[in-house]
């Protein structure tokens, strides 16, 4: 009991940075991996060269690798050290953590989106080509709107593995819900225990998340109709 | 000092890094095997859904895969070094432990990650086979034994490759968390050159590139195989 008093409030502190880095990496990671994915369909071979080659690096090595590589390795270029708005981000912990989760999420996000474009009906880009929208309004009015529904499932997992990445955070000094919990492993030695805890609060928090996720699809999908199960039973109602 | 890949070079890190590399791979191909072995059996307990037994694979499976790989990590690590020290003192094994205790030890937390993500993979695939192949296979009176072996597995096997190809990909990547609890892989490796040398940058490009090298090949490998196993179309 004394154990809980002491770890949950604790926990509860991480809690509040592994959301924040979610929050943050996310919203960078979802609109670089757009734009990635866009690339991908470009016409001109460097620019969807680019993008192929991003996703290859940034999904074919460890996370760790790559927040090591930021926090460590970009402090070790001198001329990094002269731009101050790259040294801002450089320089501490939680932001290379951002800036690792931001570009390693935008690598698959990008996967996941361009199966969703790749998915649109050809003949709806074309109706929408014949009535004169331009290349934007386009991407804005069906492209877009039809691949993310398609991508919705597969970018729930996607969430769920960076509220799970962020926890490699602690291993830059970012004191987040695993950080904290690692320290109070080796303080209290009640190992079990804190890791119920702490896996308890990734679980919630991951639980939340799926559940906006399906709470969006919902919606988005709600012209047709409710749920094919419940569908088939009103039809078998119906005869 | 300018210091650079000659540098890497001469200061036999080459080898180094190689080794790591090799024990990465070892950990991520055993880790690998018996995740597979354990998510078949897991796989079977939820597909048959086995009263009692496939609640627990239920929670196994949402627990490890909601649950950061590296929290999993400690919790293995702390929670059984000092029980396993002390059993091996006991025994006489001390320095045995200390060499072997941080590969074992590693296996099995990789293991239980690998094995909770080829569970829902395997299930998948069973569930895909067409019921009518299972019951042709028992009105013909065929046995229990036989049915698995030549209806069951093989089609599991060619549904579940890609999903196995996917599990391995993340598998190898977890391999480099384990270099947070002390054994010597290829990102401990990078992580001790580039303390020793003050040149992380060099270091940690090596080991990303290795990481990337180790992907692309068994990318490679896997898509042959799975050329080799998909239906041959009848003309």
């Amino acid at each position: 009991m004394e154990l809980i008093q002491l770890a949950v409030p604790v926990l509860l502190k991480g809690l509040w940075m592994t959301l924040t880095l979610t929050a943050v990496s996310v919203a960078i990671g979802f609109n670089l991996g757009l734009g990635l994915a866009i690339m991908r369909g470009s016409d001109k071979a460097w620019v969807s060269g680019f993008a192929r080659h991003y996703s290859t690096a940034f999904r074919g090595t460890p996370l760790l690798v790559q927040i090591f590589l930021i926090y460590y390795g970009l402090g070790q270029i001198r001329s990094i050290h002269d731009v101050p708005a790259l040294w801002w981000v450089i320089s501490e912990g939680s932001r290379c953590a951002v800036l690792a989760l931001a570009l390693n999420t935008a690598a698959y996000t990008s996967e996941i989106l361009r199966g969703g474009l790749v998915a649109v009906p050809a003949g709806l880009v074309e109706a929408a080509k014949a009535c004169g929208m331009s290349r934007a309004m386009r991407f804005r009015r069906i492209e877009f709107p039809l691949a993310i529904r398609q991508a919705l499932p597969a970018y729930g997992n996607e969430l769920v593995l960076m509220v799970k990445g962020t926890s490699l955070a602690s291993t830059i000094t970012v004191l987040e819900i695993t950080g904290y919990a690692k320290r109070l492993m080796s303080q209290t030695f009640a190992i079990f225990e804190v890791f119920a805890i702490a896996g308890v609060l990734y679980l919630v928090l991951n639980l939340v998340l799926i559940g906006v996720v399906r709470l969006i699809e919902r919606r988005l999908m709600r012209h047709t109709g409710p749920a094919p199960q419940s569908r088939s039973a009103s039809v078998q109602q119906a005869i | 000092m300018e210091f650079g890949l000659v540098q890497v070079w001469e200061g036999g890190w080459v080898g180094a890094i190689l080794r790591g590399a090799s024990v990465s791979i070892a950990v991520g191909v055993a880790s690998m095997i018996f995740g597979l072995i354990i998510g078949t059996i897991c796989g079977l307990i939820k597909w048959r859904a086995v009263f009692g037994l496939s609640h627990l694979v239920d929670l196994y499976t949402s627990v490890i895969r909601g649950v950061p790989e590296l929290l999993i990590i400690y919790l293995l690590f702390f929670g059984s070094v000092e029980f396993v020290t002390k059993i091996a003192t006991v025994f006489g094994f001390a320095e045995l432990a200390d060499a072997g205790y941080a590969f074992f030890i590693t296996v099995a937390a990789i293991s239980a990650i690998s094995g909770a993500y080829s569970t829902e993979v395997i299930r998948g695939a069973l569930a895909a086979i067409p019921k009518g192949h299972i019951e042709a296979a028992v009105a013909l009176g065929l046995p229990n034994r036989r049915i698995f072996m030549r209806i069951i597995a093989p089609q599991m096997l060619r549904i579940a490759f890609p999903g196995i190809n996917n599990v391995w990909q993340t598998t190898i990547k977890d391999t480099a968390l384990v270099s947070v609890v002390g054994l010597q892989e290829l990102m401990r490796t990078a992580f001790i050159g580039a303390g020793s040398t003050h040149n992380p940058l060099i270091f940690y490009t090596i080991a990303a590139l290795v990481y990337l090298m180790i992907t692309l090949i068994s990318q490679v490998g896997f898509t042959r195989v799975e050329a080799v196993l998909s239906p041959r179309e009848r003309g």
